[in-house]
C-alpha cells in the first residue's frame, strides 16, 4: 500500500515561497485535508505529488521511491488525482468517460476487460451514475459532471488519491454523501487520500490528519484537532477564525 | 467500447471502400463493363480494358485511396494533437510549404519526379520551421504551436499570391491545379503504401492514449500517459502523413478535416475504431471524388480537389442537421 513521504520540501513560484522545509508522511488508511488560503500553493503541492512540478528543495517519495522516477503509467496506477477544473464537457458518453479511469491498467491495446468494464460500472453506480451510462457528456450538470469526475478517479483505483476541490459544484447535501463515498472506499481498499479545499468544516468531518499552508511558506502539519485551532487558522487565512464546538463536533466560521 | 458493434462498423465501411475502387475502375472514357474488369484482373489476357485498367485507373485509384487515407488519418490526429476542431492537416502550414515548392517547381519547369520532390522538400522544410520556432524558447505548448503553423501558413500564402501573380498564365493553370489538388500526374510507390500502413498500425497502438489526451494534457499525465513524447510523435507522423499525401496529389483540401469530424458525429469517437475508419472512408471518400473528377464533365478533367469539397459539405451539413436532430 501507498506510502507517502515528502522531506523538507521547498516549492517556489515566481519567486514566491510556497512551502518551505515541509515534512509530512502519509500511510496507508489515513485522510489528510489541505488548507489555506488563495493562491497558498495548495494546487501546486498537489501536482508536485504527481511528478508534474519540479521540488525546488526536498523530495518527494512513494514507498521510498522518488516520484520523479516512477514511470507516467505506474505512478497513474497508484496515485489519481481530481483536478479542480474537473473534467470538460467534451462529445462522450458517461461510460466512455469513466472508463479513461481504467487506462493505467489497460492490458490489452484494443479490447477492454471485462474485468475493468465492471469496475468502471461499480465505480458509476457508486455514485448514483449508472442509470446515465449512455448520456453524453455535455448534457451533465455541473453536479453530475463533478460526480462523474469522482466516478473516474475511484475507477482508476489509486492507492492514493488526492482531491483539488471535491466539493466544487456540489450542494451541501452532496458534499457530505459524495465524500462519505469516497472516505469509505477509502477506508475500505486501506488506500490514502489528501484533500485539497477551502472548506474548513469539510476536512474536519472527513480528515484526521491536515496540512495547513500559511501565507509565508510555514506549515503547520498535524492532526485536525491540534491544528485547526482558532490562533492558527486565523493566521493562515488572514483574517478572524471562531469555532464553536459541540461534543466531537466543531464548527468554524469568519468573525 | 462494444466489440461487435464496432467490428460491423468497419465491415460496412470495408464494403463501401470495395465499391468505390470498383466504381472507380469502372469510370472514365474507355468504357470497361464489370466482366471485362474481373477477366483482365483474373487472366493475364492483353487486351484493350486491361492496358488501361493497369497503366492508368488502377495506379490512379490507388494514389487516390493513399492519399485520401493518410489525409483523413493525418486529420483526426491534428485534431487530437492541437485539441481544436477546426484542425486539419494543412493548419500548421505544411501544405503551405509544400505548394511554396511546388509552384517554384512548375516555374522552372520541371515536372513528375521533380515536382514532387519540390513539394516533399517544401513541406519538410515547412515542419522543421514551425517546430523550430515553436520549440525554441524550451517546452512548446499547443497554442504556440498552433499559432507559429498558422503564421507560417500565412507567410507560405503570400510567397504563393507572389508566385501565381508573376507567372505566366500557363504555368498559372498547372499552378491552380496543383493547389487545389490534382491526381492526374499521380503515381504512388510502395514506400506510400507502406505508410499508410504503418500509419494505421502505429495510430491503433496508440489510440487508447489518444482518447484520454483529447480530455486534456493534466488529465492525461494523470492517467499515466507520457504527454510529451506522445505529442512529438503525434506531431511528427501527422506532418510526414500530410507531405506525402501533398506529394502525390497536391494540396486536396476538405478530406482531413470533415472525414474524422464525420466519423466522430456517427459515434465513432473512440480512436480504436475512428483511426481505421478514417483511413477506410477517407480513402474511399477521395477515390470517388476522382472518379467523379474525371467523368462529370469528360473529356475535361475537374481538379480532384474541387469535388471534395462539392460532395463533401452537403454531405457534412446533412449528417450535422440528423445528429442535432437527435
Amino acid at each position: 500500500m501507498a506510502n507517502l513521504k515528502i522531506q523538507s520540501l521547498s516549492l517556489h513560484i515566481e519567486g514566491k515561497t510556497l512551502c518551505h522545509d515541509l515534512n509530512v508522511q502519509v500511510g496507508e488508511n489515513e485522510r489528510w485535508g489541505l488548507l489555506g488560503k488563495n493562491g497558498a500553493g495548495k494546487t501546486t503541492l498537489l501536482h508536485a505529488l504527481i511528478g508534474q512540478r519540479r521540488a525546488d528543495q526536498g523530495s518527494i517519495e512513494l514507498d521510498g521511491i522518488s516520484v520523479y522516477d516512477i514511470k507516467q503509467r505506474e505512478l497513474a496506477s497508484k496515485v489519481g488525482i481530481l483536478f479542480q477544473q474537473g473534467i470538460e464537457a467534451l462529445p462522450a458518453t458517461v461510460f466512455e468517460t469513466v472508463m479513461l479511469g481504467r487506462h493505467p491498467h489497460a492490458q490489452s491495446l484494443l479490447w477492454d476487460d471485462p474485468q475493468d468494464i465492471e469496475i468502471a460500472k461499480s465505480a458509476l453506480a457508486a455514485f448514483d451514475l449508472d442509470q446515465l451510462q449512455e448520456r453524453a457528456v455535455e448534457s451533465l450538470s455541473g453536479g453530475e459532471l463533478q460526480r462523474l469526475a469522482l466516478a473516474m478517479l475511484l475507477a482508476q483505483t489509486p492507492q492514493l488519491f488526492l482531491l483539488d476541490e471535491p466539493s466544487n459544484h456540489l450542494d451541501v447535501a452532496f458534499q457530505v454523501k459524495l465524500l462519505s463515498v469516497l472516505t469509505n472506499k477509502v477506508v475500505e481498499t486501506s488506500a490514502s487520500l489528501i484533500m485539497a479545499t477551502h472548506d474548513i468544516n469539510l476536512a474536519f468531518r472527513f480528515c484526521e490528519n491536515v496540512i495547513l499552508l500559511l501565507a509565508d511558506g510555514e506549515s503547520i502539519v498535524g492532526s485536525c484537532t491540534d491544528v485547526l485551532t482558532e490562533e492558527h487558522l486565523s493566521r493562515a487565512y488572514g483574517c478572524h477564525i471562531k469555532s464553536v464546538s459541540s461534543g466531537e463536533h466543531r464548527l468554524f466560521y469568519p468573525a | 467500447m462494444i466489440a461487435q458493434k464496432q467490428i460491423l462498423v468497419l465491415i460496412s465501411l470495408t464494403v463501401v471502400c470495395v465499391a468505390s475502387i470498383v466504381f472507380s475502375l469502372l469510370s472514365g472514357s474507355v468504357d470497361i463493363t464489370a466482366t471485362e474488369l474481373a477477366r483482365s484482373i483474373f487472366s493475364s489476357e492483353p487486351s484493350l480494358s486491361t492496358q488501361v485498367l493497369q497503366e492508368i485507373r488502377i495506379p490512379r485509384t490507388l494514389a487516390a485511396f493513399v492519399t485520401g487515407g493518410l489525409l483523413a488519418l493525418s486529420g483526426a490526429i491534428m485534431q487530437v494533437l492541437l485539441r481544436n476542431p477546426l484542425a486539419d492537416p494543412y493548419i500548421l502550414g505544411i501544405s503551405g510549404g509544400a505548394a511554396v515548392g511546388a509552384l517554384s517547381a512548375i516555374l522552372l519547369g520541371a515536372t513528375g519526379f521533380w515536382l514532387s520532390n519540390a513539394a516533399f522538400a517544401g513541406a519538410v522544410f515547412s515542419i522543421f520551421l514551425v517546430f523550430g520556432i515553436a520549440n525554441k524558447f524550451g517546452s512548446w505548448s499547443v497554442t504556440r504551436l498552433l499559432l507559429t503553423g498558422v503564421v507560417v501558413s500565412a507567410g507560405w500564402g503570400a510567397v504563393i499570391n507572389i508566385l501565381l501573380t508573376t507567372s505566366s498564365t500557363n504555368n498559372v493553370q498547372s499552378m491552380l491545379f496543383w493547389l487545389m489538388g490534382d491526381l492526374s500526374q499521380s503515381s504512388v510507390n510502395p514506400a506510400h503504401y507502406l505508410l499508410l500502413l504503418v500509419g494505421l498500425v502505429g495510430g491503433i497502438a496508440v489510440s487508447r492514449s489518444l482518447n484520454v489526451l483529447i480530455r486534456g494534457e493534466l488529465l492525461a499525465v494523470s492517467l499515466g500517459v507520457n504527454v510529451q513524447s506522445l505529442r512529438l510523435l503525434l506531431f511528427f507522423s501527422a506532418s510526414v502523413f500530410t507531405a506525402t499525401a501533398v506529394t502525390i496529389a497536391g494540396s486536396v483540401g476538405f478530406v482531413g478535416l470533415i472525414i474524422p469530424h464525420m466519423l466522430r458525429l456517427l459515434g465513432a469517437r473512440d480512436h480504436r475504431l475512428l483511426i481505421p475508419s478514417c483511413v477506410l472512408l477517407g480513402g474511399s471518400f477521395l477515390v470517388l471524388a476522382d472518379s467523379l473528377a474525371r467523368t462529370l464533365i469528360a473529356p475535361q478533367q475537374l481538379p480532384v480537389g474541387v469535388v471534395t469539397a462539392v460532395i463533401g459539405v452537403p454531405a457534412f451539413i446533412l449528417i450535422l442537421r440528423s445528429t442535432i436532430r437527435k
